[in-house]
């Protein structure tokens, strides 16, 4: 008999480091000790601690175990399975702060404690490669309810009545969006899910579609209903492959059990969900652009109007809806508008998944209610910059949004205090940046994602873009000049007016939002041609302090491009500016702090 | 399935599968399983625990911990209610376990004949 289920995190990070491995040790020790029957081990989606994993959870205890390896497998199944008693140094621990004790209770860590799961609430709990599961947790409930009970219009005033807005950045009211569409004149309409994820850092869709990929199956089924489609599609990069594997799973056990397909439920409803693979353009994320790519058609945007409510997919009326926005769908229906209208700030409802990354120690997956304060996120959750570096600031809305700082801190986070403060949502990621981080650098690495994702199509965004980017590298390359920095605000702000689609109507943002805060930095390395964080190779110069040399020799011996010279006990040591490759190296060797960086 | 009844269906039996992994149960039954408590005899108590669970409705959860520190008592079970209050029962069999999960945890009656107090008198 079943007495403990190990839960192991099957999503795309823990499974790099092996969770897959981990499983099938357990189950060869469980094996090997006659506990097989006793013990089941259940893959899930994530957990959310990425930077734990891989992550396992045993239940009904509750014990959590982190950074696990396979070879800790016998030690777990013969201490903990077979005796009792949890492996207290994998187990995650954190500190009560008041009483100086040690929490082991999962949701009093202060990773989960401030958290609020909607759109996660599946994500490693269940098996998502088992609809049965799904179900236990009122899976597919809020389908029935919505075809036996209610009618599409009264579908579609709950959503709106909800506030839920597109958790894909733009914020736009869902409930508004599916009423255009339902307002189209009957006949073919469809329903798309947008899961062409390309900010650089975010994870969000990826991980519900791996941990929960029944939610938007039921939400694109939920949608369809409420505007009169009978198609959807699924648009995916075909980079995901756990997750296309899982939806493939998820789409034909939905079949087999009639919960997708002809007459669902007996209601007359008929709904078919296909897959579309993407090739992982971050055009292809903007809906025209999208539209065309799943025609067959080379992914470029289109100019709006009209719109894809009124003409979309294959020239008819179409929503398009982002992965989180359908995984708090049927969680809307099942517990109402008032449920999910109380949570989260005046304009902006619910709860919002961010991708947390970059200088952060809890490197991971995080949903919190609309209204946290960046702070709660970044040192209550996130637990702040590692090695006790200075935080400076959080990027945001990725290569369309920009920075926030310290002094945005307290800020609650919603749709539109970010705006207003110059960044936005976006679609979650969230890339933490510390005292060692160059803004100008961040910038420049953000222009050059855009550079090489411009679709080509209007120029604006084709030529302004690669020029921005040449301006940029001018000035960490110390060619910049005052002059260059007008131009390239210039320049951004004419890209900003005249781009056609919204990737080159914001590739600018990360731009200007960083000249805007961080302008002193663009300063130093225009007027002093200097890099403040140190980032900048092309401003650096290392030399090393005659006074302070010791004459070892460490640092000519670990330098890769021999640009050290002395000689051991006599000589200072000094390095040679024209073979210096500005590794750090002999910074990071010398033993007395003699080696300079300017 | 054909109608939301199926789905209803479905659902309740899909739950039972599910009910280790959804906690707030009124008990927790906690068998000693070290060294001390399997040579005397835990494992059997801590299966048949597990199965009468399976063949009733128990709002119980049975787990398990190392030694207790009283290894002669052993097989020893511990009852906690919701107040974290503990029945520590020793000596236990498995006919004297599905005894204790009728009576203590469906009832709410402790079983005292079995319990350390009872014993040490």
């Amino acid at each position: 008999m079943e007495r403990l289920q190990v839960l192991i995190c099957a999503g795309t990070g823990c499974t790099s480091s092996n969770s897959a491995d981990i499983a099938a040790s357990l189950e060869e020790a469980l094996q090997r000790h006659g506990l097989s029957e006793e013990v089941k081990i259940i893959k899930t989606g994530c957990f959310g601690l990425c930077q734990k994993g891989p992550i396992m959870a045993v239940y009904p205890e509750k014990v959590f175990y982190c950074h696990v390896k396979p070879q800790d497998a016998e030690e777990i199944v013969t201490e903990h399975f077979l005796k009792g008693r949890p492996v207290q140094r994998l187990e995650l621990t954190d500190i009560d702060e008041v009483t100086q004790e040690k929490i082991f209770d999962m949701s009093q860590i202060r990773f989960y404690a401030k958290q609020k799961r909607i759109a996660l609430h599946n994500c490693g709990v269940i098996n998502p490669e088992e609809i049965s599961e799904y179900i236990a947790r009122d899976g597919y409930q809020a389908l029935g309810k919505a075809l036996t009970e209610m009618t599409p219009q009264q579908v579609i005033d709950q959503i709106k009545a909800s506030g839920l807005r597109g958790r894909g950045g733009g914020g736009f009211p869902t409930g508004v969006k599916w009423q255009f569409a339902a307002d189209q004149p009957p006949g073919d309409k469809y329903v798309i899910c947008n899961a062409d994820e390309g900010d650089p850092g975010a994870f969000m869709d990826r991980s519900i579609l791996e941990g929960d990929p029944h939610s938007v199956l039921e939400a694109m089924a939920i949608a369809g209903y409420a505007i009169g489609a009978n198609t959807g599609y699924i648009y995916i990069r075909a980079e995901y492959p756990i997750a296309v594997q899982r939806l493939e799973i998820a789409i034909d056990q939905a079949r087999q059990l009639g919960l997708l397909g002809e007459n669902i439920l007996g209601s007359g409803f008929s709904f078919h969900v296909e897959l579309r693979l993407g090739a992982g353009a971050f055009v292809c994320g903007e809906e025209t652009a999208l539209i065309q790519s799943i025609e067959g058609k080379r992914g470029m945007p289109v100019p709006k109007p009209p719109f894809p409510a009124v003409s979309g997919v294959w020239g008819r009326p179409t929503i398009i809806n982002n992965v989180e926005t359908f995984a708090n769908v049927a969680q809307i229906i099942l517990r109402g508008a008032d449920w999910f209208s109380a949570i989260g700030t005046p304009k902006s409802k619910g709860t919002k998944v961010f991708a947390l990354g970059g200088k952060i120690t809890n490197t991971g997956l995080v949903e919190i209610p609309m209204g946290t304060t960046l702070r709660e996120v970044i040192y209550e959750i996130g637990g702040g910059c590692p090695n006790n570096k200075n935080f400076k600031a959080v990027q945001t809305g990725g290569p369309s949004g920009g920075c926030l700082t310290v002094e945005h801190l307290d800020t609650p986070i919603d749709f539109d205090n970010l705006v207003a403060l110059g960044s936005m949502m976006g679609s979650g990621g969230m890339i933490v940046l510390d005292e060692d981080s160059c803004m100008v650098d961040v910038a420049r690495f953000y222009m050059e994602f855009i550079v090489d994702e411009s679709c080509g199509k209007c120029t604006p965004c084709r030529v302004g873009t690669k020029r921005m980017l040449e301006l940029l590298t001018d000035i960490c390359e110390g060619r910049g000049t005052l002059e260059t920095l007008d131009e390239l605000e210039a320049l951004g702000q004419k890209i900003k007016d005249t781009a056609l689609c919204g990737l080159g109507q914001t590739a600018a943002n990360p731009v200007l939002s960083t000249m805007r805060l961080f302008r002193d930095e663009y300063l130093a390395h225009v007027k002093e041609k200097r890099c403040p964080a140190g980032v900048c190779k092309k401003l650096l110069h290392y030399s090393i302090d005659p006074d302070k040399c010791r004459k070892c020799s460490l640092c000519a011996r670990n330098c890769p491009a021999e640009a050290i010279s002395g000689v051991p006990g006599q000589k200072p040591y000094v390095i040679d500016p024209e073979k210096c490759i500005k590794c750090g190296a002999c910074m990071e060797t010398c033993r007395f702090g003699a080696v300079l960086r300017r | 399935m054909k109608s939301i009844a199926d789905l209803k269906r479905m659902r309740e039996e899909a739950k039972k599968k599910m009910e280790l992994r959804e906690g707030d149960k009124d008990y927790r039954v906690v068998v000693g399983m070290a060294t001390c408590g399997i040579a005397a005899g835990a494992r059997p108590v801590l299966n048949a625990l597990i199965e009468e669970c399976a063949k009733d409705s128990y709002n119980c959860v049975v787990t398990q911990t190392g030694c207790i520190g009283m290894c002669t008592l052993e097989p020893i079970v511990e009852v906690f209610d919701k107040n974290g209050e503990k029945t520590t029962y020793c000596h236990v069999t498995p006919d004297k376990a599905v005894r204790i999960l009728k009576e203590h945890v469906k009832e709410g009656r402790v079983v005292s004949e079995y319990t350390i107090g009872q014993y040490q008198k």
